[in-house]
């Protein structure tokens, strides 16, 4: 055991990925010689070479393109985009190819490979420096879509995502790949996909969120638990799509209370998805309607305005007394 | 194709030569501050330097006309000061404020000034590409006589959008003019090892039209081939691809640590300093003296402080425009 980042633990999953299967090779921008623009390959190309680990020209749609072919002929491509907001020239791979192959060819073959970008905001880049879009993958059906929070899920996801047979969207947040250090196993292990983590357990109300904002909602529970003496709950999807609805559901059941806290811009978000499946099946237990909380609906702002675009504790606070009052 | 023609270029030319020497400055300088302020934490989110290569974005933009049309990259900032644009407002948006190019709410990426003729800096490489494309479509539909320089980089000519927008600009005869500045790395990728080719201008004749390799250090040849290229799209003969050979001295953003490249190798380059060549000629060639372009450079360095101060000055955004300007 060694305590890692959650960018070191990326690091160490892919070490792992690439020393278990010579099927696995990892391609994109600067991913080589320079370790990638947030180091999460850092030291690969050293170890494995260029033959695996390989720096390829600004070509996104090249970069996601190919790796259809290299999947389709059984390598496991592992593509680096270097942020989210990146992906949109090479967008057309994504919907049109990635996602459709296995249902394109009617189940004869798949496409197992991972796309890796970091994604969400508040590190003081720009637009498309700062994107929170993964819900334009969780509308596309053939993608899984994973944002791990911590750096033993990091580790665990991807060696888990690379392992399935299906294309993985993997979102790697940011703003917390050097924020804290947690116990990673150096062996190889997986965390289930599809599978949420209870962070916390509560009874009387259910806040679900994700990726960067896990950490920083729960000391909003934290505190909120000490200065109103409520009991909250906190669920961590990990896998977006598919979300896991039972352990949701099952929450919801129990608390009656539902607050859903995303990056993301709020319009069509995945918390609009729970929030509108959650009306579906758990109508009788609801004891307030389903609070979102979210990014305003603006792309985002330089950094003067960064922290006002995405939920602040305050936000989050206010999202959560206005179910526990309602 | 190109002789030197210092005489001639001076009079195809709207600024005099020394204003062209104190631009050059005013970009340098300007990047320099940023890089200066940014390690001071005054200002935050990526930023990209252009210095060493202002001889392309002065150079390029000097023999354009005030109703020319440029696009730019995320490399911007001297294409911006090159078609005229304030740096006072420059500045504040980069310090993200209200008085910025974009409300303090774009940053350095995304610097535009439709009234000067400049479409926009733009955060993804090969963006602008298609957009200089559309421009010119736009110059010859409307008969508006008016040409677009599309600055991009040696990383760009291996995007997808490269090749589609040469293509079409070369299938409609467009007056467009595609500016290379090939400054040798993509980030951490060399240019020799993300291209099999030579120069990337040879890719013209793939779209059957003229490429042109030219020193991009050297403002007078960038201003001679920019300028012959300027004119053939406006009697209508369509674009021309120039590259223009350059070099970044700084880091590819902020985070870069340049170990894919080597000190000795940044050093031979910087001996090719664009702006001590312009000031070496025009002393050498009587246009100036010394001590005019030691004030020159002096005005700049003025005009780049006081820049700072109108920034600081400036107020920061208010929460309330955080939701304007997204739908008009």
């Amino acid at each position: 055991m060694s305590q890692l980042t959650l960018v070191q633990a990326v690091q160490d999953a892919l070490r792992c990925a690439l020393d278990a299967d010579n099927r696995v090779i990892l391609l994109g921008e600067d991913v080589g010689r320079n370790g990638g623009v947030f180091r999460a390959t850092e030291g690969l190309q050293e170890r494995f070479g260029a033959d695996r680990v390989v720096d390829t020209p600004l070509s996104e749609s090249g970069i996601l393109g190919a790796s259809v072919g290299l999947a389709a002929n059984g390598m496991r491509p592992v593509p680096e985009i270097q942020f989210l907001g990146f992906i949109y020239p090479g967008f057309q791979q994504v919907v049109a190819h990635i996602a459709r192959m296995r249902w394109r060819s009617q189940g004869h073959y798949g496409l197992p490979m991972v796309v890796r970008a970091p994604f969400g905001g508040r590190i003081r880049a720009p637009e498309l420096h700062s994107e929170s879009t993964e819900a334009y993958f969780i509308h596309t059906p053939g993608l899984t879509v994973v944002a791990p929070s911590n750096p033993y899920d990091a580790k665990g996801l991807l060696l888990a995502s690379i392992e399935f047979p299906d294309p993985v969207i993997f979102l790697e947040p940011m703003r917390i790949y050097r924020a804290f250090r947690t116990e990673v196993p150096e062996a190889y292990y997986t965390v289930p996909l599809g599978k949420a983590e209870l962070v916390k357990v509560g009874e009387d109300v259910t806040v679900v969120t994700w990726g960067t904002l896990v950490r920083e909602t729960l000391e909003v529970v934290h505190q909120l638990e000490r200065d109103k003496g409520w009991s909250i709950e906190l669920l961590d999807l990990r896998t977006l799509s598919p979300w896991d609805e039972e352990a949701v559901f099952n929450s919801v059941h129990k608390t009656g209370r539902v607050v859903v806290v995303q990056e993301a811009t709020l319009q069509l978000g995945l918390a609009a998805e729970i929030a509108a499946r959650v009306g579906e099946e758990c109508l009788l237990d609801l004891e307030a309607p389903v609070t979102r909380v979210a990014s305003w609906d603006v792309p985002p702002p330089l950094f003067q305005l960064e922290d006002w675009h995405a939920p602040t504790a305050q936000r989050i606070v206010n999202g959560i007394e206005r179910v526990m009052i309602y | 194709m190109i002789g030197l023609d210092i005489e001639k270029i001076s009079e195809s030319v709207q600024a005099s030569l020394e204003d062209l020497y104190y631009q050059m400055w005013l970009v340098r300088l300007f990047d320099e501050k940023v890089d200066e302020m940014f390690a001071k934490g005054m200002i935050h989110g990526t930023t990209h330097l252009c210095v060493g290569e202002e001889a392309t974005a002065i150079g390029g933009c000097a023999v354009l006309q005030e109703k020319d049309k440029i696009t730019s990259t995320h490399r911007g900032h001297g294409h911006s000061i090159g078609k005229g644009a304030d740096v006072n407002r420059m500045m504040a948006e980069l310090m993200g404020r209200e008085t910025g190019y974009c409300k303090g709410k774009g940053g350095s990426m995304h610097i535009a000034d439709l009234v000067k003729g400049n479409l926009g800096a733009n955060g993804i490489v090969g963006g602008g590409i298609p957009i200089a494309v559309g421009s010119a479509l736009t110059s010859k539909m409307m008969n508006t006589g008016y040409v677009t320089l599309c600055f991009f980089g040696d990383g760009a000519a291996n995007e997808g959008s490269f090749h589609e927008s040469l293509n079409l600009a070369s299938i409609w005869d467009l007056p467009v003019v595609f500016l290379c500045e090939n400054n040798q790395y993509g980030m951490s990728g060399s240019v020799k090892e993300m291209f099999h080719i030579e120069n990337i201008a040879d890719r013209a004749v793939a779209y059957g039209f003229p490429g042109y390799v030219i020193d991009g250090n050297n403002i007078i040849e960038v201003m001679k081939a920019v300028y012959d290229a300027v004119e053939r799209a406006r009697r209508g003969e369509g674009p021309t691809l120039i590259e223009a050979k350059t070099y970044r001295w700084k880091g590819h953003s902020k985070s870069d640590g340049r170990k894919y490249r080597t000190r000795e190798e940044e050093e031979t380059w910087k001996k090719k300093d664009p702006i001590a060549y312009f000031g070496r000629l025009l002393v050498e060639s009587d246009r100036s003296t010394q001590e005019k372009l030691d004030q020159l450079k002096n005005k700049a360095k003025l005009e780049i402080e006081s820049a700072v101060e109108f920034a600081l000055k400036s107020p920061k955004p208010s929460l309330d425009s955080l939701e304007e300007d997204v739908y008009a």
